[in-house]
């Protein structure tokens, strides 16, 4: 056995939260931190799973079950991995635990949300809409606690939010905690952030205001997302009739990503489907380059196929401007087949934009990690006891992420017990 | 019933505002007369560590908690050895109800009464005694790449392993490989595979037995306790704990494929032969021996064709551009064509796309290769339609390689034993109308006999189920190792089309799962999806009638038969879903925390009101993990729907017993709704067929409404995901409005 038996697990999306279950079960201590206030990472914000068309919600429930049940795991949300010292065996771990300005210790209560008036753009639906900045950060939230953006608040709110607290319900005067704690073996899985498609000049984002990307369009179509699952468009609010997919939005190109994300084209034939069944007779038109529907997935495309409103056309898409009176989307693309320029108005056009690794935003002290050119994390055989689980490493589909974290974990394990 | 119980009642939340809680009190203190009954104000932190003490310090068996829902708390938290129990007063009674109001004054009660009922029957769950006898070993059957890493992973780790190779060698494809595909940044050059290099380390690992040209004879028993036979040189008998298959992919045989004339021209081979042309040294026209300069590559050989393979093999568009390099490295002439749909290099393969479109020599295009002709001297011309220049073309060549796709070495359990049964029917000499049936089955699946691999000893057949294309995968995305037979976990090519990298992953993260399992019945629990339950079924076995319901209905094949077909427990199979429960006609069938008696009594538990109040009652039964969860957000959204329902959680709606929609209506319940997953070919059930297997039964159900001379409407099954919260209301409005329209239950009062 190592000095230390025990397992951290930095990042609480699917890969991480499998991790630390699958750790917890074999028996091992784990602590489990997390950047947001909640678990679930970028998968808690998608719609649906392809190609089964589930919701992330379900198999969550499950997770979260086997997190909440296991007095092995700790979890720590608002938290950041600031330093790891130490070697294989016996590393020191500090962590930051940022205010939630939430104890837990007493419930929130409607006074407490009256006292607050102020609202805060909700990142968890990528700022698409706002939300009291005295909030449950999503409908399964766990841990099930408020959040407060106390920066955002008016100094009458705070004095009434104080009022409201005998209790200590809310405690405006939290600080940061540093908590250190002993662990064996790391495992990394931070995920992944979508490509910023502001970079991509040409494709309008920002400019055009209903060229959107595509993990905003799993929350437009999601029950628990800004527009209660009903596929409308930014400029009116309308249903669009006709959208428009733009794949590779930055992807396999160089000035952007060089490399393939792996999952954006099962993301937008998912999106087309969506498209299909929430508005009536609607037209959707994916650009490609090539179609890949690894495994499997290719069922999930050659069904699509057969849908006479969905066409297909291979070619990069040039640019994109907008109508100034209709607000629609304009697309200038180059058909490989028959080799033609195009331009064609859409009512909405969605980027297929891309996996982007996130462990180099915030860098963790004391490690030497080592990324390839595009910052994905290399697990090294002289990495010691530190392994990467999902989308740090890779461009990921969440099943294969799952397996990658569950194979992390033995890794782990087998440093833990050396 | 001597147990101490405690009941805790939260005031937080609202749910002192809406309810009248002293009289909610007096029905735990007065009706049920438990031994503690206090108010707290609410579940948060302070207030669920007072509980916590004041559990121990009353020295409470059972304690039941009403406020929150269930799914609030952190239960590994709670002092172990008392049973728990939660109430939902918030999320689905006083935020989805008005308040002081006398419809949710009774709905709170009534929950109250079920939870108190519910601590009363439930009994101490222990570990089940196989648990301490539990082995673990590790078997891996297939020695390639996936199963040598399997293998070398759980030995890593302390684990004692088992590998068991069909073949003389150890290896599989990867030993036939020239080169891998790139792995390592900056994803451009061509790597050893480094195979030999695994087999010299698994062969000399003291923790692994290796049995080369090996078979299974037999595997019985059940995970922690599977007693394997071996058949071969080295025929052996011992016992594992859990198994990891690995048993690879074959080519697909590219038969019915005239106008790439495989098999008809000399030089046209598969990717296969290629490789195993260029691993001996030299890349060569069949025909004459002589080097191939201009090699064609047809992709999608046979593959994403639905009349052949009708998925994509991930890595033939790869393995092309691989041997396009062998091409060019051994000669500076050398040209490589590669004809493709869509080429399909996903991640960082992009980069050696990339690289190899570099190269002058390798030509690349979209294209439908729509015939393969033979000139006088051998070479091949290669027609090609819808290319990227929007034209026509024809490439001479010396060699064609038809890059085929990958076929799963499984074998599918359920229709070897489906056409045993049918065998066995013919054989018994029984006629009618199934003699016709019986012989269609054997002509359409009897090929399947004959190819067991882990030859288990299942009533529901020798080997894994399998599920599209005959890759015995799992179905869940979110717990991608779960298959149908507990304790045994595929990696490798046999469960999806992958690469050699992914290969490796996937069979260090099987190992993983074949350990924790074993190390988790070491310690009485089950796997997914209800990691960490001890409690397990038992069975009073006197009442048994042999009915088979329970031993066809397990979707984990957890229970054999015995000759006269009495279902013979294997715990550590089980998977604790409770549908030989619900299926069970005799009710015999029972957990010691949740059986055919305690729901019955918490339903039992219910006030009903005479007729004449106007006050229907109906019985929700809900999946636990995915309908009652909807109902919380119901709850959190402050959705509003009828007070007249009383919703019971359940492990699955496959765990439904009929009798328990019986009593209720003998009761003078008004309907039953019954809530589960979605099923079908793309079903949600974690536990596979639940709700189907409870849609099925509702022949037994309008059955017994018949007798009664009730309406088929009252009885209702309605399938909902976790976050179709808005369709509750909804459902269960419309429901309301059917119970209204066929009247009131007669039996009430009854």
């Amino acid at each position: 056995m190592s000095a230390n038996g025990k397992i951290l697990v930095i990042g609480g999306g699917i890969s991480g939260i499998s991790a630390a279950a699958d750790a917890a079960e074999l028996g091992c201590e784990v602590v489990l931190v997390e950047k947001e206030p909640y678990l679930g990472g970028r998968v808690i914000r998608m719609n649906q799973y392809f190609p089964k068309l589930c919701p992330p919600t379900c198999g969550m429930e499950i997770n979260v079950r086997r997190i909440r049940q296991n007095p092995r795991i700790k979890v720590y949300t608002l938290s950041e991995v600031e330093k790891i010292s130490g070697q294989a065996g016996d590393y020191t771990v500090t962590i930051r635990v940022n205010p939630r300005y939430v104890t837990g210790k007493q419930p929130v209560t409607q006074a407490h949300l009256d006292a607050v008036a102020t609202e805060v753009p909700n990142t968890f639906n990528y700022g698409m809409d706002k939300t009291k900045a005295l909030f449950l950060p999503h409908d399964a939230a766990y841990p099930p606690l408020y959040v407060l953006k106390k920066d955002a608040l008016t100094s009458e709110e705070s004095q009434r939010l104080k009022n409201a607290s005998p209790g200590g319900a809310i405690d405006l005067d939290m600080k940061d905690e540093r908590i250190e704690v002993k662990v064996g073996a790391v495992i990394i899985a931070t995920g992944w952030r979508p490509y910023d498609a502001v970079r991509l000049d040409n494709l309008g984002f920002g400019r055009c205001v209903n060229v959107i990307t595509n993990v905003m369009m799993e929350r437009l179509a999601a029950l628990s997302g800004p527009t209660a699952g009903k596929l409308l468009r930014p400029s009116d609010g309308k249903e669009p009739a006709k959208v428009a997919f733009v794949q590779c939005a930055g992807s396999r190109d160089e000035n952007h990503l060089p490399y393939c994300s792996a999952v954006c084209c099962m993301g937008s034939l998912k999106q087309a489907r969506y498209v299909r069944e929430k508005v009536a007779d609607s037209k959707v038109t994916i650009f490609y380059i090539d179609i890949r529907t690894i495994g499997r997935f290719e069922k999930f495309y050659y069904d699509l196929l057969e849908d006479p409103n969905i066409s297909f056309i291979k070619g990069k898409v040039a640019k994109i401007t907008e109508d100034p009176v209709t607000r629609n989307p304009i697309v200038e693309a180059e058909e490989v087949i028959p080799g033609k320029k195009l331009s064609e108005q859409f009512d909405m056009v969605v980027l297929a934009t891309g996996i982007v690794p996130s462990i180099m935003d915030s860098p963790i002290a004391g490690v030497n990690l080592t990324c390839d050119s595009d910052g994905f994390l290399v697990d090294s055989p002289n990495g010691g006891g530190i392994f990467g689980a999902g989308c740090v490493k890779r461009p990921l589909d969440v099943s294969r992420s799952v397996k990658d974290a569950t194979a992390a974990v033995m890794k782990a394990i087998q440093i833990v017990r050396r | 019933m001597a147990s101490k119980i405690g009941v805790y009642i939260c005031t937080g939340y609202g749910i002192g505002e809406a309810l009248n809680v002293e009289q909610l009190s007096s029905v735990a203190t007065k009706e049920y007369k438990v031994d503690v009954c206090k108010t707290v104000s609410s579940c948060e932190a302070d207030d669920l560590d007072f509980i916590k003490k004041d559990i121990t310090e009353q020295g409470l068996e059972r304690a039941v908690i009403a406020g929150p829902s269930p799914r609030f708390y952190a239960t590994g938290s709670f002092p172990e050895n008392v049973i728990v129990e939660f109430v939902n007063l918030r999320e689905q009674v006083v935020w989805c109800q008005p308040a002081n109001n006398e419809d949710t004054q009774m709905l709170a009660e009534d929950y109250l009464r079920m939870g108190i009922v519910k601590v009363q029957k439930m009994q101490p769950v222990e570990a089940f005694p196989e648990s301490k006898d539990i082995d673990k070993t590790i078997m891996v059957v297939g020695g390639g790449i996936a199963g040598i890493t399997a293998a070398l992973e759980a030995a890593a780790t302390g684990y004692n392993t088992v590998l068991i190779e069909k073949s003389a060698q150890l290896g599989g494809w990867m030993a036939k490989l020239k080169k891998s595909i790139p792995r390592t940044p900056p994803y451009e050059a061509l790597e050893d595979t480094g195979i030999e290099e695994k087999i010299k380390q698994v062969q000399s690992n003291p923790k692994v037995k290796i049995f080369t040209s090996t078979e299974i004879e037999t595997i019985k028993g059940g995970p922690g306790l599977f007693d394997v036979t071996l058949k071969g040189p080295g025929a052996a008998s011992f016992r594992v704990g859990a198994i990891v298959q690995a048993t690879g992919w074959k080519p697909f045989e590219p038969k019915n494929l005239d106008h790439l004339g495989f098999r008809k021209f000399a030089n046209v081979i598969t990717n296969v032969e290629l490789e195993e042309m260029a691993k001996n040294g030299r890349i060569a026209r069949k025909s004459d021996g002589k080097d191939a300069k201009r090699v064609v590559f047809v992709q999608c050989a046979g593959s994403r064709d639905k009349a052949h393979l009708s998925y994509c093999s991930s890595i033939c568009c790869l393995n092309s551009l691989k041997q396009a390099a062998y091409v060019r490295e051994q000669s500076s002439e050398g040209k490589a064509y590669i004809i493709y749909d869509n080429l399909r290099a996903p991640g960082h393969y992009e980069y050696f796309y990339k690289k190899m479109q570099q190269d002058p020599g390798v030509f690349l295009t979209k294209g439908d290769v729509v015939r393969v002709a033979e000139n006088a001297d051998k070479s091949l011309t290669v027609d090609v339609e819808k290319t990227l220049l929007g034209e026509n073309i024809s490439v001479d060549a010396d060699l064609v390689v038809l890059a085929v796709g990958m076929v799963p070495c499984s074998a599918d359990g359920e229709k070897i034993r489906t056409v045993k049964d049918a065998k066995a029917f013919l054989a018994s000499g029984e006629g009618g109308p199934q003699v016709d049936v019986m012989k269609k089955r054997i002509e359409d699946i009897g090929q399947h006999e004959g190819t067991e691999i882990l030859n288990l000893d299942y009533r529901q057949g020798p080997d894994l189920p399998t599920l599209q294309y005959g890759f015995p995968d799992s179905h869940f995305i979110c717990f991608p190792y779960e298959t149908r037979r507990t304790g045994i976990y595929t990696a490798g090519a046999v469960r999806a089309p992958m690469d050699g990298l992914g290969s490796v992953e996937d069979a260090t993260g099987a190992a993983f799962k074949a350990i924790q399992c074993v190390e988790m019945l070491s310690r009485g629990e089950t796997v997914l999806p209800r990691a960490g339950d001890r409690s397990y079924p038992e069975f009073f076995l006197q009442r048994c009638t042999q009915c088979k319901r329970c031993t066809e209905e397990c979707p984990f094949g957890t229970l054999n038969e015995d000759v006269k077909g009495t279902p013979l427990p294997n715990p550590t199979r089980c998977r604790r879903c409770g549908i030989c429960l619900g299926a069970c006609p005799e009710r015999i069938i029972n957990f010691k925390n949740y059986s055919v008696d305690m729901i019955a009594s918490m339903i039992k538990a219910v006030e009903v009101p005479d007729e004449d109040e106007e006050k229907p009652r109906v019985l929700v039964l809900a999946c636990e993990n995915d309908a009652y969860p909807a109902f919380d957000t119901v709850g959190l959204k402050r959705l509003q729907y009828s007070p007249f329902i009383r919703v019971i959680p359940v492990r699955c709606l496959g765990s439904v017993n009929v009798i328990w929609i019986n009593e209720s209506l003998a009761k003078g319940f008004d309907g039953v709704l019954l809530l589960g997953c979605k099923y079908g070919d793309d079903y949600q059930c974690h536990f596979i067929r639940g709700s189907e297997l409870m849609n099925t039964r509702g022949d037994n159900v309008r059955e017994k409404l018949k007798q009664m001379a009730l309406e088929n409407e009252r009885v209702q099954l309605h399938q909902i995901q976790v976050s179709e919260y808005e369709k509750i209301p909804t459902i269960i409005g419309e429901f309301m409005e059917t119970i209204e329209q066929v009247g009131m239950n007669p039996f009430k009062g009854m």
